[in-house]
């Protein structure tokens, strides 16, 4: 009895709990509305339902929500994300639509190399203002959120470029193993960074530097080198992102593509568990947090809910999940529950945690 | 600034700067000359126009169009780009103010909000004209007229067509409908005209209507579980041409054929709207004309000569069948 309700206890205590829990009733609640919600077929050879779509768009967030954690785990914010998407897409488009086959894949790669360096270029602008230069990060990146989105319109003429090549289409849209190809990039993305995080020391010196950016450098870790390492990443996220979107529709919008992703993507990442702090990130609770982001918004038209009161709707469920995922309201709730006094020291909190 | 300056190397404070003048170079490429001040003495008319921004082809067109007017006309045009922001919009007006210019034309991003920074622009005495998308203000006396299309007529039209289209119907015939931004003017005047014009039958009923933010990302994203939430959609109406790009897609990746499987509907006519609907994979548009420059500018003579001008003058538009389109698509501008 004790042992299954400490394995209990275990189990709500993990921080993944919470988060998991949310996207689960989610699509319990939309598989009650319409049956069919998580019903998966076989179309073309692809699977074809809801939850691939639901994993096939999210791809684009998590991408960018990986970079952001890094970046707000140094106690940093990076809201040029979503303009840095549009610029990688509208170079890619605009480079790909200038040529004569749009369909070979050595100009595909040379306009995914051309936008991937341009945006790591945009990406260690960033890291400069706020590492060298000492800008606080939400200004420094304030600017190439504004200016990136004119210059993507810049890039395009103002115009939606449209293409026509299949090689790049299939970032968006390809197949591997009946799998949107977006699914495995965006995995891919995360096992890399996560690898490089957490199977190297590189993600507890992030963490420190994020925790006391001075005694970390006093400590011998060059923290300046690492807030400018995060910030480039973050911009390369942002980019492979841009091409998901942009090959989604095989146009490059340089007026719509990633507009507010910075937003969600940071969203995600509170919803995962990361403390805007700084000090400390889960990856995974990033992911599960995007998910839960695009089935919010998958919802919203599955259910047909009226868009008048969608984001309502939207603000409801993401203020619940941020409430159940504070630990501090949790407590107070369930305190009130079990109808306990409140504990009139910090030394009494431990007691608290004890099951009655 | 100066506290910056002391307290750190100068570079600093030249870095902020360098990124600020970034900032104010790229974001508003569209500012041109500002300070001068009014031209009135030479004769020649100074219009000051604020753009919604950049959003779309239409609207790049738009912009075309009213800068080659413009110099057509002999008129001297102040131009901003307000980049989907009301208070941008607001602020560039103000500055006409100042500049003394002779006319001021905008289009509004939103429908509300326009009182104040429309009576300052009356007490200078600026005549003031809405292109394109107009605003919710009870005094009209607060702008000289409101040239741009007739959204309801739009929606109308297009609903017009399909009733001609299934008046053999004899089952039920489901819509489902991609909206603009909601509360937009267009989205919600399409949206108005399109129900007034199928309630002639009531076969016709709208199973499904979601806003799709009048992009090609946002068309398909909805697109894609409206078809899975309704098997049996036999008409898409999208609000304009984009959205419908969008869904285009999603409606082949679930096996259906667009054009024939399912009847669509759009607003605009752009250039890869009119390639769809000549392709067939549209069936109908109803033209959104984005050339009104020309008309503008004449407005803008009339209304500085002090000249009467009608409250409301519509753009010239009509509407587009597969057969039209392949005989308009060489010629199209935009």
């Amino acid at each position: 009895m004790n042992d299954t309700m400490s394995r209990y206890r275990t189990m709500i205590g993990h921080r993944l709990f919470w988060p998991a829990a949310v996207l689960f009733v989610m699509l319990a609640a939309n598989t009650i509305y319409r049956p069919g919600f998580l019903s998966i077929e076989l179309k073309d050879g692809h699977l074809y339902g809801t939850p691939i779509d639901i994993l096939r768009l999210s791809a684009p967030l998590i991408l960018v929500a990986l970079g952001m954690t890094l970046v707000i785990s140094t106690g940093g914010i990076d809201l040029s994300v979503g303009s840095l998407c549009a610029i990688s897409g509208a170079i890619a488009c605009m480079y790909i639509s200038k040529q004569p086959d749009q369909n070979s894949l050595g100009v595909v790669m040379t306009a995914l190399a051309m936008a991937l360096g341009v945006s790591l270029v945009l990406g260690a602008w960033n890291g400069v203002l706020v590492a060298v230069i000492g800008i606080q990060p939400i200004i420094a990146t304030l600017i190439l959120m504004v200016a990136g989105r004119g210059l993507a319109q810049l890039i395009t003429e103002g115009q939606i470029i449209t293409i026509n090549s299949e090689p790049y289409r299939a970032i968006g849209l390809g197949h591997a193993l009946t799998l949107p190809l977006a699914i495995f990039i965006a995995l891919a993305a995360a096992l890399l960074v996560a690898a490089f995080t957490r199977r190297t020391a590189l993600g507890m010196i992030i963490e420190s530097v994020g925790g006391n950016a001075m005694a970390s450098r006093l400590a011998g870790i060059r923290s300046g080198r690492v807030i400018f390492l995060v910030y480039v990443i973050s911009a390369a996220c942002a980019a492979v992102a841009g091409f998901m979107m942009t090959a989604n529709v095989s146009s490059a919008d340089g007026n719509a593509a990633g507009l507010w992703v910075e937003l969600d993507a940071i969203l995600a990442v509170v919803i995962g568990g990361t403390s805007l702090a700084g000090g400390r990130f889960f990856l995974s609770g990033t992911i599960i947090g995007a998910l839960i982001i695009q089935t919010l918004t998958t919802t919203v038209y599955a259910m047909d809910i009226s868009p008048q009161t969608s984001l309502l709707f939207k603000a409801v469920v993401v203020i619940a999940v941020c409430l159940i995922q504070a630990p501090a309201f949790r407590a107070r709730f369930s305190r009130r529950r079990r109808n306990v006094p409140p504990p009139a020291t910090i030394a009494d909190k431990p007691k608290e945690q004890v099951p009655a | 600034m100066g506290k910056m300056r002391t307290q750190s190397a100068p570079w600093r404070a030249a870095a902020v700067l360098a990124s600020v003048l970034l900032v104010g170079g790229v974001a508003a490429c569209g500012n041109s000359d500002t300070g001068g001040g009014g031209t009135k003495d030479d004769g020649k008319i100074t219009m000051g126009f604020s753009q919604v921004g950049a959003e779309s082809g239409w609207r790049t067109a738009n912009t075309t169009s009213i800068k080659e007017a413009a110099a057509e006309a002999g008129i001297e045009l102040k131009f901003d780009d307000a980049q989907q922001k009301q208070e941008n919009q607001i602020k560039a007006i103000r500055n006409y103010i100042q500049q003394k210019v002779d006319v001021i034309a905008f289009s509004p991003v939103v429908e509300s909000g326009w009182d104040t920074v429309l009576k300052e622009a009356k007490d200078a005495d600026i005549p003031v004209i809405l292109t394109d998308r107009s605003v919710d203000s009870a005094d009209k006396s607060l702008y000289k007229t409101f040239l741009g299309s007739d959204f309801v007529k739009e929606g109308k039209l297009a609903g017009e067509w399909l009733v001609e289209q299934k008046k053999t119907a004899s089952g039920p015939v489901n819509i489902v409908e991609l909206q603009g931004n909601t509360g937009a003017a267009p989205a919600n005047d399409r949206k108005k005209g399109f129900g007034e014009a199928i309630a002639a039958n009531p076969n016709l009923k709208i199973i499904a209507s979601q806003p799709g933010d009048f992009t090609r990302a946002g068309g398909k994203q909805v697109m894609e579980q409206f078809l899975k939430a309704n098997p049996k959609i036999d008409v898409l109406f999208a609000h304009n041409d984009d959205m419908g790009l969008g869904a285009l897609e999603a409606i082949t990746a679930a096996g259906k054929v667009p054009g024939k499987d399912i009847t669509i509907i759009t607003v605009d006519a752009v250039k890869d709207g009119m390639q769809a609907l000549a392709d067939g994979k549209f069936n109908f548009i109803a033209e959104c004309s984005p050339l009104l420059g020309p008309q503008l500018m004449d407005l803008a003579k009339k209304v500085h000569a002090g000249e009467e001008v009608p409250p409301r003058i519509e753009t010239e538009e009509t509407t587009f069948t597969t057969e039209q389109a392949k005989e308009a698509l060489p010629n199209r501008k935009y």
